[in-house]
């Protein structure tokens, strides 16, 4: 099986879209959220996703399926939260490990299949580390704003969990993202950093981050050029953004981002921005004439889909995906 | 074409910057280190943390494109001291933007501050000091936090002072970094040690030279490494002697610059310009730096001393300069101030001169040159530029009757301003330091005064052609005059670029309320210094793009303040009045006054008032921010506000023993309760039977968990309790003869003492209304008649009760104004009147309310919503579309 160093080169690698958006599909309650297991769990658990891959594994194996099918060539493991700061709400803190483990194991098993059956075109695994829901560089007390709810050790300790789950249980790449405050991903970038030193191995890694409104700025106040300055201290495989944003409010951002880095470039915006009643209706044709300007542009690499996309969405963005070259990376025009 | 990337030092606060080639010398800001600023240390061990806070912004607004922070000092919890201070900038934008230099000795601190900020930092410092192991070990973390570093020259021998060990050090630690760490190698800086000049030690003799030639190697042979280093160091053997060691400075840098120092800790006050540095003092200290000679040092030490010699003898001084050329004279009389010399030395210029009018274009205006430039980088402050304008006021003066016997001719100016304090409003000292500024850039200034209708504003405009209008105002009535102007201005299709200034105004306002209605160009400018480079980008000839980034910077703020000012929760009207305060009238304690009725104080002794000025409000009028008495002795200002100090008490001391100004009041207490929750209804007049009602209004905003919806009423017993309570109301002024005062001075030429005599009044006045506070506390009303507090403490108000003003924060409604002086007769009593948009005349006058309970307290009403407006418009009998435009600015916008 080829690397994905060597895939991105070839062409444009198209990662898969939402996962939460598919779950609602399934409509678990209560009593699916806890399985078996956690019949007699003390704290009500419905929410909490990543669960699913301990107690509903066919459903998370089916839609990882799905957006292979689609013609994703990388698919995301169900652990957006799955770190002990953001489990702590449903005291699964001791789950951590084992939901990372199971998760990438999942993914990576889906993954095989499609590869072995078309071995040209080779399927991957991202691990996908959320950024909490705590934030390192911002106080959450406006009248304290010395104050921090969070600090860059409990997230290097947290991350450094999930990574290592992440990792024992095979995943290809692991992906930072949704990245609201750099601080956080600093943490994680450290983490990730340490354990792949420890381990003796180069796994590839992704950085994606989040510009929350037209400010043009994360979260935490930083403008592009700064929040990519402050995250290419390791060797990325790309650097991109994603969520909060449509593809084509993403667009100006993603632009500059690829003209400043020397990184391969992602980007899985949502689909379009939501409505009065939190749903997104931008259809799979509107979203992939948005994604198609992307790549006449030629500004990205790695291209999915997050919040409010499917499988119809990832197969409209790989059918043109697959007409385009890739971008070159290391160098600018 | 494609090819590679350059690497190049990419750093990042909130914004990044990067350092290329083209980049000039980076300037790190250096007052936000205790082992370099005592005034920071004091602050940092006092635990001032707010204070310490403006020290990081003073640098970042005063050009700083690095702060370097350091706490190490013996007495702090270093570590802590770090966390804290950079968890506090990381929420102030206007300081996050810039990177930060995380700067100690010791690791621990070094580790801690990393752990805190998300941009790319730079650490200051590492080096092989305590051996290869360690220095690789600091290195990796370094990298893996995402930072960038400074590297010392120093190993385990020592620091390096000599070229060839700079070398050595400096290449070895490249190559460890480099091959052994995978250290970025655009990501290291190298420190290569400035150490003093001219010590008279023989081994101190090529400091500055090695300095040099050891950063020249080093740009040619380590690639894409920067070079920095600690300036002031150099000239450190002649601390004292500021003449010279600025100029030692200077020129240090300069060279340094020269051969390839790219970034540095620079002190600007301790920094001569390169070009101004006197030809026999330069030469003297080059001969130093590049060890020219055996007796380099002696000669320059013999140079200080003369020096030395000549500040002693400040008559010879004067006399030193009064022998310059003709125009180094003018220039001098100018950036000093001096008015002594200047007639004589502008009739030696006429006379020299073909026409009197190419003195001011010539002479004149290549010393006000000068002072622009030296006010523009933050060398003048704006009291001196004030007194600097009074000399060149009286040399215009004086050439006046010369230019007018030669016919057609006219000064030519940068640009005409037309400035105005709008309808309704009668505060003019911002207005005038802005006019006085401008008039020192070489603007023609037509100074429409106070009170100025829209009508004549334009008229004027269109007859004179001018070229910007200034729009200044202090009340919130103002601010709808302004959005009147503005409308005005776009229904003729006038395009004149609009400026607005004043204490209400904001950024905010002007965005939300008055761009939307000129689709020109309108900007807010809230100090003199802005103002001039404003106007100055304004009046460019190639200014399209400068006003289409105005337009969008104000379009973008407003669409975000849009944005922001949504998310907020309101409650409704009848909720908030359910959120009341509810003070337990059962027990809460109410005093009768010993005195009732109303009283008046005719011709009050103004020096009784002087112990209660508040002084850091009259400094920050003259744009000197700080607080008094520390800022005498700021590091930067301090000089400029103890001058300032002394010309205020001068000038106070004639007021009082010219009784220059007259101080009237007049105040009265009331029987009153709540009525309809949110009305104070009170008895008045001799038989105590007139009624009158307050009408306060009600914060709308959603509390937090067990916080009330403020109103004032909230503050006075409801009538259904059955107990009777008690309000009072006043007006104070101390503005009679201020106007006289102001007119005189400026007929004399003296803009600085006819803004000095205004800043000066509003002082006094608040000083009364503190006093009168305090007698009204103690006897008249009497229920504080044990109350002790120092005037710190009253600044502060650790007092009881409250004295909240009709037009501030807790009432911001001005209609208030008409009941008190109602109730007061105040225009009857002390003559202080109103203006159409309730502005008090004279302008130095002070009038609100007494509050005896002792859970009263001051708070802002903040938005409300329309139900409030309705409801208000029907208490006050008055229809909805007038109460909006009174209460516009506390609108919450739907």
């Amino acid at each position: 099986m080829g690397s994905i160093w060597q895939e991105i080169e070839k062409r444009i690698l198209v990662l898969d879209g939402a996962m939460g958006t598919m779950l609602q599909d399934y409509n678990f309650s209560e009593e699916d959220f806890r399985g078996e297991r956690f019949k007699d769990y003390s704290s009500p658990l419905k929410g909490n996703n990543d669960l699913l891959s301990l107690t509903q594994p066919g459903a998370i194996s089916e839609i990882h399926r799905k957006y292979f099918e689609a013609g994703a060539d990388i698919v995301e493991t169900n652990t957006f939260s799955g770190t002990t700061i953001a489990m702590a709400d449903y005291h699964l803190e001791d789950l951590v490990y084992e939901l990372n483990y199971e998760s990438a194991k999942i993914a990576k098993k889906v993954a095989e299949e499609f590869s072995k059956s078309d071995p040209n075109k080779p399927r991957f695994v991202a691990g996908s580390i959320g950024p909490t829901n705590r934030t390192a560089s911002m106080s959450p007390d406006v009248n304290d704003p010395g104050y921090r709810a969070v600090t860059f050790n409990d997230l290097r300790v947290a991350y450094r969990l999930q990574v290592e789950g992440l990792l024992d249980g095979g995943v290809d790449l692991l992906l930072v993202e949704t990245v609201f405050d750099t601080l956080n991903a600093k943490a994680a970038l450290f983490a990730i950093d340490e354990v792949l030193e420890e381990r003796n191995i180069q796994v590839p890694i992704m950085v994606s981050g989040t510009i929350t409104d037209a400010s043009g700025r994360t979260l935490s106040g930083q403008t592009v050029e700064a929040f990519l300055a402050s995250v290419s201290h390791i060797p990325l495989l790309s650097v991109g953004f994603n969520c909060a944003l449509g593809a084509d409010q993403l667009k100006p951002y993603l632009q500059n981002l690829s003209s400043k880095t020397e990184f391969y470039t992602s980007a899985h915006p949502n689909a379009g921005l939501p409505n009065a009643f939190g749903e997104y209706e931008q259809t799979p044709k509107q979203m992939q004439a948005l994604i198609e300007s992307y790549l006449q542009d030629n500004i990205v690499n790695i291209i999915g889909g997050c919040c409010g996309t499917n499988p119809k969405h990832i197969k409209a963005i790989a059918d043109v995906a697959k007409n385009y070259q890739p971008r070159k990376a290391n160098q600018y025009a | 074409m494609l090819k590679s990337k350059p690497k190049y030092l990419t750093l990042s606060g909130l914004e990044p910057l990067v350092i290329t080639p083209n980049t000039n010398f980076v300037n790190v800001g250096e007052r936000t280190n205790v082992t370099g600023s005592r005034k920071f240390l004091r602050l940092i061990k006092e635990g001032n943390f707010t204070e310490a806070i403006e020290v990081a912004r003073n640098q970042v607004e005063g050009g700083a494109q690095i702060i370097d922070v350091n706490m190490d000092e013996g007495l702090l919890d270093g570590k802590e001291a770090m966390v804290t201070f950079l968890n506090l900038i990381a929420s102030e934008p206007d300081i996050a933007r810039v990177p930060l230099m995380i700067d100690s000795s010791k690791w621990e601190i070094i580790e801690a501050g990393l752990q805190v900020v998300q941009g790319k930092s730079i650490v200051n410092s590492i080096s092989l000091k305590e051996g290869e192991e360690q220095f690789i070990k600091q290195a990796r973390l370094v990298k893996r936090y995402g930072a960038a570093v400074i590297v010392m020259a120093f190993d385990e021998v020592g620091q390096a002072d000599t070229y060839q060990r700079r070398v050595d050090i400096c290449k070895k630690s490249y190559d460890v970094l480099v091959n052994k760490v995978g250290f970025p190698p655009q990501d290291i800086i190298f420190d290569p040690n400035i150490f003093p000049v001219a010590t008279g030690l023989e081994e101190h003799r090529k400091n500055a030279l090695d300095f040099f030639k050891a950063t020249k190697w080093i740009r040619e042979n380590l690639p894409h490494v920067n070079v920095s280093g600690g300036v002031s160091n150099v000239s450190f053997s002649f601390r004292g002697n500021n003449t010279v060691r600025e100029a030692i400075n200077a020129a240090f840098l300069y060279h340094a610059i020269q051969h390839g120092m790219t970034l540095g800790i620079v002190n600007p006050e301790m920094l001569e310009v390169y070009d101004s540095i006197p030809k026999d003092l330069l030469d003297r200290v080059e001969a130093v730096l590049f060890d020219k000679s055996e007796d380099a040092t002696e000669r320059l030490l013999d140079f200080a001393e003369s020096l030395k010699g000549q500040k002693k003898e400040k008559e010879s001084v004067v006399q030193e300069w009064r022998s310059e050329d003709l125009q180094s004279r003018i220039t001098h009389s100018l950036v000093k101030g001096i008015d002594k010399f200047i007639i004589e030395d502008v009739e030696e210029a006429r006379l020299a001169s073909s026409k009197p009018i190419e003195v001011i274009e010539g002479n004149l205006m290549t010393g006000m040159g000068v002072v622009g430039d030296l006010f523009g980088s933050g060398k003048m402050f704006l009291p001196q530029v004030v007194k600097s304008a009074r000399v060149m006021k009286k040399a215009v003066a004086y050439l006046q009757p010369y230019i007018e016997l030669e016919k057609n001719e006219k000064a030519s100016y940068s640009g005409k301003i037309l400035m105005a304090t709008v309808k309704g409003d009668v505060h003019d000292i911002g207005k005038n330091i802005v006019s006085v500024v401008l008039g020192c850039n070489n603007y023609e200034i037509i100074d429409l005064g106070v009170m100025v209708p829209p009508e004549k504003i334009i008229e004027v405009a269109i007859k004179e052609k001018v070229d910007v209008i200034g729009l200044s105002g202090l009340i919130t009535p103002s601010l709808d005059e302004m959005v009147y102007l503005s409308q005005e201005l776009e229904k003729k299709s006038i395009n004149i670029p609009l400026l607005i200034g004043g204490a209400t105004t904001s950024k905010a306002h002007t965005s939300v309320k008055i761009a939307p209605h000129y689709n020109h160009t309108v900007v807010h400018v809230n100090d003199a210094s802005r103002a001039v480079t404003v106007v100055g980008d304004l009046l460019k000839k190639d200014n399209v793009l400068y006003k289409s980034q105005i337009r969008e910077e104000y379009d973008l703020f407003r669409e975000k303040f849009l944005n922001r000012s949504k998310k907020k929760e309101f409650l409704s009207l009848e909720k908030a009045r359910e959120n009341q305060l509810k003070i337990d009238w059962k027990t809460s304690e109410i005093h009768k006054p010993k005195q009732m009725g109303v009283q008046t104080i005719q011709d009050f002794d103004i020096s009784k008032l002087v112990d209660f000025i508040d002084w850091s409000p009259f400094f920050r009028s003259w744009d000197l921010h700080g607080k008094y008495p520390n800022i005498l002795n700021d590091a930067i200002v301090g000089e400029q506000a103890i001058q300032l100090f002394a010309d205020a008490q001068e000038l106070l001391d004639r007021i009082i023993n010219e009784k220059l100004l007259k101080a009237k009041a007049v105040f009265g207490l009331f029987k009153a309760n709540t009525i309809n929750i949110d009305d104070i209804e009170f008895f008045y007049g001799e038989e105590e039977n007139l009624k009158g009602t307050f009408l306060t209004l009600r914060q709308q905003l959603k509390k937090k968990e067990g916080a009330s919806n403020f109103a004032l009423s909230d503050f006075i017993a409801p009538k259904e309790t059955g107990k009777q309570d008690y309000i009072g109301c006043f007006c104070v002024t101390t503005g009679f003869g201020t106007q006289e005062l102001a007119e005189q001075f400026e007929k004399d030429l003296d803009d600085y003492n006819s803004i000095m005599i205004k800043a000066l009044a509003d002082r006094l006045v608040e000083a009364f209304a503190e006093y009168l506070h305090e007698q009204v506390r103690k006897d008249h009303w009497g229920y504080a008649s044990d109350e002790k507090l120092t005037n710190s403490e009253l600044i502060k108000e650790n007092y009881k009760g409250i004295r909240p003003a009709p037009g501030y924060p807790a009432c911001p409604d001005h209609l208030e104004k008409h009941t008190i002086w109602e109730v007061l007769q105040v225009k009857e009593n002390i003559g202080v009147t109103l203006t159409e948009s309730l502005a008090m005349w004279p302008a130095a006058s002070v009038s609100g309310y007494y509050f005896a309970n002792k859970q009263a307290k001051y708070f802002g009403l903040g938005k409300m919503k329309q139900d409030q407006v309705e409801d208000y418009s029907k208490r006050r009998n008055i229809n909805k579309e007038e109460a909006q435009k009174w209460l516009n600015p506390n609108i919450a916008y739907e």
